[in-house]
């Protein structure tokens, strides 16, 4: 049990915690804007891409690392998102020089709004397609609910390639502006984190938590499985549309085959890689991941190590990526983090006994 | 839609459906016993496909002895992706297991990418399998008479395999409760080994039938029908070899038939088949012929 | 020992109770100074941290930059060596370095071509462009295959102000808008046209089917433009009698070619690729198809022929070479040279690879100098280049003015049959 002193102690701990969080967001804040003026553009949409993985990677982890259920539909999601921010910031003249096969329909062809709007009501899209295919879906367990969720998210790649006036089809959308930067995107994945965080330590996180680990147990202690389930999903899918609708702002042309099942397994390895039921792990795993992507293109390219000249292999660098992951996988089975969060509590400890 | 029209797609649908089946069966045998979505599944049948191509095509072999060869190469793959990639994780979380298989298909897609070169290449067709008989209007590949018998035939050996003969009942055993059966004397490994080598093997003869039917390999061959194989195995209630081969043709004819009776949405064909499976579930969570999931309190 | 059951119930009750409202204080504390929110927010900090980091040592250990740059040339290029259009990718590239191979210097330093695999993918063709203008510091780009990845490129190049030129990316798309993006290939309205024309014109057909890709640009895009010129040419709107469409990936087109049979139109237009088309061509012969097919300039590969076997003798389809077409000059010496480095006749993709490296070289040549901005002007004003794949100018819009030829396979070989001009 707690004396008063200790009482007194963890006053102080909180304060010294929140101090730390603070200064970490200056940090954050500051090399952001470094990076912004002093790397090169290809640093810079690398570290992009790690902020939209990022948000990605939290956003699943919250459906299947936090409420247990066992979703591949997050690149549906992305479409989603995507498309709808892409229509919504094209300019009307940019989308009728696209639209070559058949004109877009009406409403959409002259709607021209801000990134911020866009972004949201991609993200709120996304969310109500994320109802709309939790809702009957999500009654199913473990596998049967991947399979069902990864078919509604093909379905809704296959709608994209059929609905030609919405979608301009397999020929995507291009000239999308450019609006995405560092701020946009790492201020997304903090606010992603942020909110993710605080439901995860909330009464609904418990609950979430709590149908994650036994079902009928929750159920019996007055637990909602649909409501948390659903909320789970929902949430989840808003920030997929949101990553998705970054997505589509940074590399400024998207077409239904971006939103392959691939996608969603990629992130899939992400989360499971960091660690399920970790933010700090996801958000790890999603920067390890995507640079290691980049950095291993090297291997592609002609080497010649003192006298052997060894001609590039194309292709090789995707035989050694999928090589590492193995090994982690097989190295780290619970993920690199497992459950463990990052906190300041090992260092505020230490600052407190001290004194 | 005059009848001999009708029978043409019907022929199409059950060509298709069985060659679904025969992937389907291997895909859901793995599942069955191990709880393991092995999604290296489709690119096991592409290296069987492109064994038997280069046992043709390098070691010049009968064909008949390449396929066989082929299989039971692809079994031994089989067993070594079992040793190296699985078997280490037996104990971890299933989710890791799973990864574990997404980097295997990576993995052999992207060495066939290497090795193989991504070109197509053209698969050799004996010619026993070409002919075209022609009945009523009806035009039928002869190819197209041997994948469902050979379906059957497999699926008839893998049910005599588990429930009648010794390994049959330690993969059973296993399947029931891995830590009681090998408390119980079970070699669980090698019962495991095995399901992946009958598994593997199962995916070869899948990658040599669909090689005949359509002669064309690449490394990616495998990816479609080798979800298109989970979705039939989900739809007959995944770990049901009966099922396995139930969802195949049900797959198989819903495909076919969507395109034939409106070809205007032909390119919806995909989001159909997984419609069909989504609506499969709502109605019966566990597929078709699938058990109830037992509810341990 | 015997106690009251209720006073130890009431003790038991009290406890609990102490318990539970020194937990809530300490709780509410927490709450109050947010440390629910300690846990995730070092995470991001951390992770940028380590971000940064890591980018820094990429930034280190990188070789291509720098200041080896002073008397080398750099070239990028960004195909596609995995992933689906790996094929394509490949056959270019084995144009693009015989054509570096015969031709290694310009302006007295040497030349150096830079390949990046792009995976077939969008995401991947922008990061690869972006990393080749960065990394390697080159000047031009060459590539990509397909034209949704040379899209998510030409993005890139724009901004950056790099010039990239496609070999092969024909939807009128990739170019639009567009001030640093050319391309070596004519577009597919002018594709689609010579097609329906040889159809109405040479076929003396009425009546067409078309079976597409619907979820590949270059086949969707190629249909329409198909679908447009035949309707105007037959005069007809109901001369197209179905399109139907499949998906990349899929093998069996039995039931879209059941449904052709049943409509029984004059020829099947076909715009996908290679691999599909035989495939295609096999399944519509089995099935006991008499209609003429044809089908577009990604039918050309030697996959073709050896999958379709005797299925697609006859096939006609347009494209941007043939190597009977050049018996003199420098498309003989490309046919004899390539035949010597792979022993195989050229195909169009390798011809036009070699076209495009061989573009960009003509620029540096003809404006002296080797920077972005000289080889953007030096692209933009070629005129009647005389390439291995015809006689190219670069219009407007960065698109190249040049003539179609129509192909057919006849014996097993590649058939020329005619040329085209716009």
């Amino acid at each position: 049990m707690e004396t008063m002193s200790s009482y007194a102690d963890s006053t102080r701990a909180m304060r010294l915690k929140r101090l730390f969080t603070i200064a970490s967001l200056i940090a954050l804040g500051l090399s952001l804007v470094w990076a912004n003026h002093r790397l090169d553009p290809y640093m810079v949409r690398i570290l992009n891409l790690c902020a939209i993985n990022i948000i990605l990677a939290t956003s699943l982890n919250l459906i299947f690392g936090f409420a247990g259920q066992f979703s591949l539909g997050h690149a549906g999601f992305m479409a989603v998102g995507a498309y709808a921010c892409a229509l919504l910031t094209m300019t009307p003249a940019q989308k009728e020089a696209t639209f070559i096969i058949s004109p877009l329909i009406r409403p959409l062809a002259t709607i021209q709004l801000p990134f911020l709007p866009a972004i949201l009501i991609g993200g709120i899209l996304a969310a109500i397609f994320g109802f709309i295919i939790g809702a009957p879906t999500l009654r199913l367990r473990g596998d049967y609910l991947a399979i069902a969720s990864l078919g509604f998210a093909e379905i809704i790649r296959v709608v994209g390639n059929n609905a030609i006036p919405i979608t301009n089809g397999a020929l995507g959308l291009k000239g999308i502006p450019e609006y995405t930067n560092l701020y946009w995107s790492w201020g997304a994945a903090a606010i992603t984190i942020f909110i993710i965080k605080r439901l995860v330590d909330s009464s609904y996180g418990r609950a979430m938590m709590a149908v994650r680990e036994n079902e009928i147990a929750a159920e019996v202690m007055g637990v909602s499985l649909f409501y948390h389930k659903v909320l789970a999903f929902v949430i989840g899918s808003f920030f997929a549309g949101v990553g998705g609708a970054l997505l589509a702002n940074l590399v400024t042309t998207i077409d239904p085959k971006t939103f392959i099942f691939i996608l969603t397994f990629n992130i899939l390895i992400i989360v499971v890689i960091g660690g399920l039921a970790s933010i700090t792990g996801s958000c790890l795993a999603a920067i390890g991941y995507t640079i290691l992507l980049e950095a291993l293109r090297p291997l592609e390219a002609p080497m010649t190590i003192g006298p052997v000249h060894i001609p590039g292999v194309p292709g090789l660098r995707m035989v050694i990526f999928s090589l590492v992951l193995l090994a982690v996988i097989l190295f780290y089975r619970q993920g690199l983090m497992g459950k463990r969060e990052f906190g300041w509590g090992w260092l505020v400890r230490r600052m407190v006994r001290k004194t | 839609m005059t009848f001999p029209l009708f029978l043409q797609h019907l022929a199409n649908a059950i060509s298709l459906g069985s060659l679904y089946a025969l992937i389907a069966i291997g895909y859901t045998m793995v599942y069955g016993i191990l709880r393991l979505i092995n999604f290296a599944h489709g690119d096991i049948f592409m290296m069987g496909a492109y064994v038997a191509f280069y046992g043709i095509l390098l070691i010049s072999l009968p064909w008949w002895l390449a396929f066989a060869v082929a299989v039971l190469l692809t079994s031994f793959i089989g067993i070594l992706i079992d040793r190296g990639a699985y078997r280490p994780l037996r104990s971890a979380p299933r989710i890791s297991a799973l990864i574990s298989a997404i980097g295997v298909s990576f993995f052999l897609q992207n060495f066939a990418i290497v090795v193989f070169s991504g070109r197509p290449k053209a698969f050799f067709r004996p010619p026993l399998f070409t002919r075209v008989f022609v009945i009523k209007g009806v035009n039928i590949l002869s190819v197209t008479f041997f994948i469902p018998v050979i379906a059957f035939i497999s699926l008839a050996a893998l049910s005599y395999i588990i429930y009648r003969t010794k390994p049959g009942l330690a993969m059973r055993a296993v399947s029931h409760d891995m830590e009681t059966a090998r408390i119980m004397g079970v070699d669980v490994d090698r019962t495991i080994a095995l399901t992946f080598a009958l598994g593997s093997g199962l995916a070869a003869i899948g990658g040599i039938m669909w090689g005949l039917r359509y002669p064309q390999i690449q490394p990616l061959m495998g990816v479609i029908p080798g979800l298109k194989a989970f979705v039939a195995a989900i739809l007959g209630g995944i770990g049901s070899v009966p099922g396995a081969m139930i969802g195949g043709f049900v797959l198989g004819l819903a495909e076919i038939m969507l395109v034939a009776f409106a070809p205007a949405l032909a390119g919806y064909r995909d989001a159909f088949a997984f419609l069909i499976l989504i609506v499969v579930l709502l109605l019966r969570p566990t597929g078709i012929l699938g058990r109830r999931l037992e509810e341990k309190v | 020992m015997k106690t009251d059951p209720k006073e130890m119930r009431r003790k038991r009750t009290k406890t609990f109770c102490e318990a539970e409202r020194m937990r809530g204080e300490q709780h509410m504390i927490e709450r109050r100074l947010g440390r629910s929110m300690a846990g995730g927010w070092p995470g991001a900090a951390l992770a940028v941290a380590l971000a940064f980091s890591l980018v820094a040592l990429g930034c280190q250990s990188d070789q291509g930059r720098g200041p080896a740059g002073t008397d080398v040339i750099k070239i990028g290029a960004y195909f596609p060596m995995t992933g689906p259009y790996a094929a394509g990718g490949q056959m270019t590239m084995d144009g693009i370095n015989l054509a570096h191979q015969r031709r290694p210097k310009v302006l007295g330093r040497t030349v150096q071509t830079v390949l990046v695999d792009n995976k077939s993918d969008k995401v991947e063709s922008a990061n690869a462009v972006s990393r080749l203008i960065e990394n390697e510091g080159v000047v031009a780009v060459i590539g990509a295959y397909a034209s949704s990845n040379a899209m998510a490129g030409a993005e890139v190049c724009e901004k950056a102000r790099i010039p990239m030129i496609s070999p092969s990316a024909t939807n009128p798309l990739v170019t639009a808008g567009k001030m640093y993006a050319f391309r070596a290939c004519f577009i597919d309205p002018f594709q689609g046209l010579v097609m329906a024309k040889y159809a109405t014109e040479t076929l003396g057909a009425r009546t067409a089917i078309v079976i597409q890709d619907v979820a590949a640009d270059y086949s969707v895009g190629l249909a329409s433009f198909f679908k447009r010129s035949f309707t105007e040419l037959t005069g007809d709107p109901g001369s197209i009698l179905a399109t139907i469409s499949y998906q990349t990936g899929d093998q069996d087109f039995t039931a879209q070619l059941t449904v052709a049979r049943s409509k029984n139109a004059d020829v099947i237009f076909i715009p996908g690729y290679f691999g599909d088309i035989a495939l295609l061509a096999k399944q519509a012969k089995e099935l006991g198809i008499g209609s003429h097919l044809l089908a577009g300039d990604a039918a050309q590969a030697p996959e073709l022929i050896q999958i379709g076997g005797d299925a697609v003798e006859g096939l006609v389809f347009s494209n941007h070479y043939a190597p009977e077409q050049s018996r003199s000059g420098a498309g003989k010496e490309f046919v004899d040279a390539f035949r010597e480095a792979y022993g195989d006749v050229p195909n169009a993709f390798a011809a036009l690879g070699y076209d495009a490296y061989n573009i960009v070289l003509s620029a540096i040549e003809s404006q002296g100098e080797a920077t972005p901005e000289a080889i953007r002007k030096g692209i933009a004003a070629l005129t009647e280049y005389d390439g291995v794949t015809g006689v190219i100018t670069i219009d407007e819009n960065g698109d190249a003015k040049k003539s179609a030829v129509i192909l057919t396979v006849q014996d097993g070989k590649f058939t020329y049959l005619d040329t085209v001009t716009p």
